[in-house]
């Protein structure tokens, strides 16, 4: 019998880093074999003992000696779970899964990347592709958007992007006090700010559906068309191979032609409600 | 020095005003200068002027109880500052704080109404921008008021 | 099937034949499950010969009726499908999938090992093959397959019989599913019941199936027996009524997710999840984690599940589908126009056992057919015609 496609591998947690309140980065490392390298926009499944099994995204890829990383936000039995565990402690880890952000398709274009709350750590490996093959690509704009300044991810990471010189860092907030000194607004109201160029630039967007669903528009409005721009469809997934069905999305299982999909192949379902 | 007609004309809000309406506009404008922390205008006062940000960043905030102040949106560069002077009582609904040092353009409402009044042109030239940024705030806010992002402890 | 219409291999068995064919598989170390009734409905399980079969017994089906009666022929095979569909012994409705321990903070990960038992299905219908066929193409056709499902269909033997007495349930020729079976078995039979002879026209469908045959007491097919055979598949045909429309069905339930249709029978849907599990080509799951009383262990354990479940499609936040409508939706547009984007065929076969048993009676071919009549009004209304 051959194996089952369900099988994780056992992969040990080197580190466990807060990132908000609410959610950690876990660094992971295989203890024998290693899945594949996954590409950005890929999600795996991650197995606690005795809870069960949740699709995360990959928030960094295992390149050049840095370890498998992925942001989880406790808010099922397995994320909470997982955040709760320490260095040394063991998962489960199977995958990856799905299809990736368009970082190939983007090549000589202006990338236009527009996040939103847990939205950013999905994107993250796409981002730093773009800026480790910095040559490669037209304007760089990153928008962020999260709910207030405590519930920012990554921190340090966009400050450091923010350095870079050549690339547009934004960040917003939808509510804060006075001692915040940043932006405070819907990410949308960013895009106006961003200044692209529609011919040339090609969006990815991924956050919480309804930000998505406004981001589409305020990009729409701008008039980029509808083939460049991605983004990345969140369903209830219990196998990540297409097998389960409980993914579907229209007549697209978003484990298979997602989580990252091309807007205008989805666009008339987008917003039909409970489909 | 440059003329408040070509101050009004490099606005983006006014972008493709007409030259004519341009100077009317310019007619019941004025510069001002803001220093870090000096307020544009405070909630319920009447809403005299609106304000075209040239530079620098002001913040719309609101005093709640307990001495917090929240922050509802910052407004940048290119951004317009104020709407209260389109919809009677005329009186501002919020405080505008500068952020940074501020340079804006600031068009009496009363004078700007007026020729709104006389001169239909003018007025639907100024409907034309205002309603879609009025709509514009209305989207983020009922956005915002979405929470949309959560938090684990309130989903 | 050769020039002259008879194919060298078929041949003509009797009761003792068929009796002789149980034997065989049974002696060629496989289980063997066959219909038998129990409860009130003709089910499957483990037969040891045709004594076990539903001699002189048929169902009588409806919009949520299913009734057991006799018949006065003494068919073995004298009616159409039950509640269960051949799925449960390929795609089990609940199935370990591995076991993990914690030594220390060490996990290990432990695939079973044990090869499933080698079976034979003996009177397995037309559209079962179809629905068969069609869990092929889901489960084993994608990058992934549902490895146990692979392996007990390797170790599958299939006897179709083919359908003389179709329910009013029964729709399998609008789908091109029956009532004859084509391909897709080892030895496919045909019940024939004339003048007083009960005999089975039996043609092989694999080399196994021939060298199965070759073995068993029989008679060689003449003309007459093949005419029979037609005469039964014709009847059976003759006598199905149901219709499940077609044309522009996928593009209409695709192209109206808002259509007021869906309110309407969300209203009579009770979202029991039973069409679905009595569906032969259903295949959702979900996979849960059953923990060992020491904490230390737990079973992967894979269950069907229904997409008219209410936490089917939980994610953080809530279920996307939340009203009964929305998932009747996702059902019966799955079904029927998105199983063809994914799978290049429809998911349905025409067994009409969703009708029988649910309980509210609805009819998928009805409600197909509604669709497809208002967005036909709707196009002479726009005169597009």
């Amino acid at each position: 019998m051959t194996v089952s496609p369900y099988l994780p591998l056992p992969y040990r947690i080197i580190a466990v880093r807060q990132d908000t309140p609410d959610t950690a980065t876990i660094d992971l490392q295989p203890v024998r074999a290693a899945i594949p390298e996954p590409a950005p926009g890929q999600f795996t499944m991650l197995y606690m003992l005795g809870v069960g099994e949740a699709p995360i995204s990959v928030s960094g890829v295992p390149i050049e000696g840095a370890p498998l990383a992925q942001t989880l936000r406790g808010v099922g039995n397995v994320s909470k779970a997982i955040i709760r565990l320490q260095p040394g402690d063991e998962i489960g880890v199977r995958g990856p899964y799905g299809t990736t952000w368009p970082v190939a398709e983007a090549d000589g274009h202006d990338v236009l990347f527009i996040a939103g709350g847990l939205g950013l750590a999905p994107l993250r490996p796409a981002i730093r592709h773009v800026l480790a093959h910095r040559d490669r690509y037209g304007r760089v704009a990153v928008l962020y958007g999260a709910r207030t300044p405590a519930d920012i991810l990554y921190r340090d990471e966009l400050v450091l992007w923010r350095r870079m010189l050549d690339v547009q860092v934004e960040v917003t907030v939808d509510r804060a006090q006075r001692a915040w000194h940043g932006a405070v607004g819907v990410v949308t109201e960013l895009v106006s700010r961003a200044g692209f160029e529609p011919d040339r630039t090609l969006a990815m967007v991924c956050g919480p559906e309804v930000m998505m669903r406004f981001s589409v528009q305020a990009l729409q409005g701008a008039g980029l068309p509808s083939e460049r721009i991605y983004v990345s469809m969140e369903r209830s997934m219990k196998c990540g191979t297409g097998l389960c069905g409980h993914c579907q999305f229209g007549a697209e299982f978003v484990c298979k032609q997602g989580a990252v999909m091309r807007y205008d192949r989805i666009a008339s379902i987008f917003t039909v409600r409970e489909i | 020095m440059e003329s408040l007609e070509s101050i009004v004309l490099a606005q983006p809000f006014f972008a493709g005003l007409e030259p004519d309406i341009a100077e009317m506009i310019a007619g019941c404008a004025r510069n001002h200068v803001f220093e870090p922390d000096a307020y544009l205008f405070h909630e319920g006062e009447a809403a005299r002027e609106f304000f075209l940000l040239r530079e620098g960043d002001v913040s719309l905030e609101i005093h709640i109880s307990g001495g917090t102040t929240i922050v509802l949106s910052t407004q940048h560069e290119g951004d317009v500052v104020g709407a209260s002077w389109l919809i009677p009582p005329y009186r501002w609904n919020s405080d505008a704080r500068a952020r940074t040092r501020v340079r804006a353009l600031g068009v009496d409402a009363e004078c700007l109404r007026g020729k709104c009044e006389a001169n239909p042109r003018t007025g639907y030239a100024m409907m034309k921008r205002f309603a879609p940024l009025l709509v514009r705030r209305l989207q983020a806010a009922q956005t915002q008021l979405l929470d949309v992002y959560g938090r684990a402890d309130r989903p | 099937m050769s020039a002259s219409g008879l194919p060298k291999t078929a041949a003509v068995l009797g009761p003792d034949g068929l009796q002789a064919l149980i034997a065989a598989l049974a002696a060629r170390g496989m289980e063997v499950i066959g219909p038998v009734e129990r409860d009130g409905a003709i089910v499957l399980d483990r037969i040891a010969g045709i004594a076990d079969l539903p001699a002189g017994r048929t169902d009588r089906q409806e919009a949520g009726s299913y009734r057991l009666a006799d018949r006065d022929d003494g068919a073995l095979f004298g009616y159409a499908v039950g509640p269960q569909s051949w799925k449960r012994f390929l795609h089990r409705p609940v199935e370990t999938l591995f076991r993990v321990r914690r030594i220390g903070q060490e996990l290990a990960f432990e695939p079973p090992r044990e090869t499933p038992p080698r079976t034979a299905f003996l009177g397995v219908r037309a559209c079962e093959l179809a629905a068969i066929a069609i869990q092929d193409r889901v489960l084993l056709g994608g990058a992934y397959v549902n490895t146990e499902y692979a392996a007990r269909r390797a170790q599958t033997f299939l006897v179709a019989v083919n359908c003389g007495d179709p329910a009013a349930t029964c729709f399998c020729t609008s789908h091109d599913t029956g009532p004859r079976a084509h391909s897709g078995y080892d030895v496919a039979l045909t019940e024939l019941l004339v003048d007083g002879r009960h005999e089975f026209l039996a043609e092989p469908g694999s080399d196994s199936g021939a060298a199965l045959l070759a073995y068993l007491p029989t008679r060689p097919a003449t003309a007459a027996d093949w005419a029979a055979a037609a005469a039964v598949a014709a009847r059976a045909a003759a006598n199905m009524h149901r219709r499940m429309p077609s044309e522009g069905l996928k593009e209409t339930l695709q192209a109206h997710p808002e259509h007021p249709r869906w309110e309407d029978v969300g209203q009579r849907c009770l979202a029991c999840a039973n069409c679905t599990m009595v569906c032969p080509t259903c295949f959702c799951t979900t996979i849960e984690d059953h923990s060992e009383l020491d904490g230390l262990g737990a079973e992967r354990v894979r269950r069907w599940d229904s997409c008219f479940a209410g936490d089917f499609s939980y994610v953080h936040g809530g279920a996307v589908r939340t009203q009964t409508r929305s998932r009747y939706r996702q059902w019966m547009t799955h079904k029927l126009a998105h199983w063809w984007d994914q799978y290049g065929t429809s998911g349905c076969v025409g067994c009409g056992r969703c009708i029988a048993w649910c309980p509210v009676g609805i009819d998928i071919a009805a409600e197909a057919a509604a669709f497809v009549e208002s967005s036909k009004r709707e196009e002479d209304a726009h005169g597009i015609a």
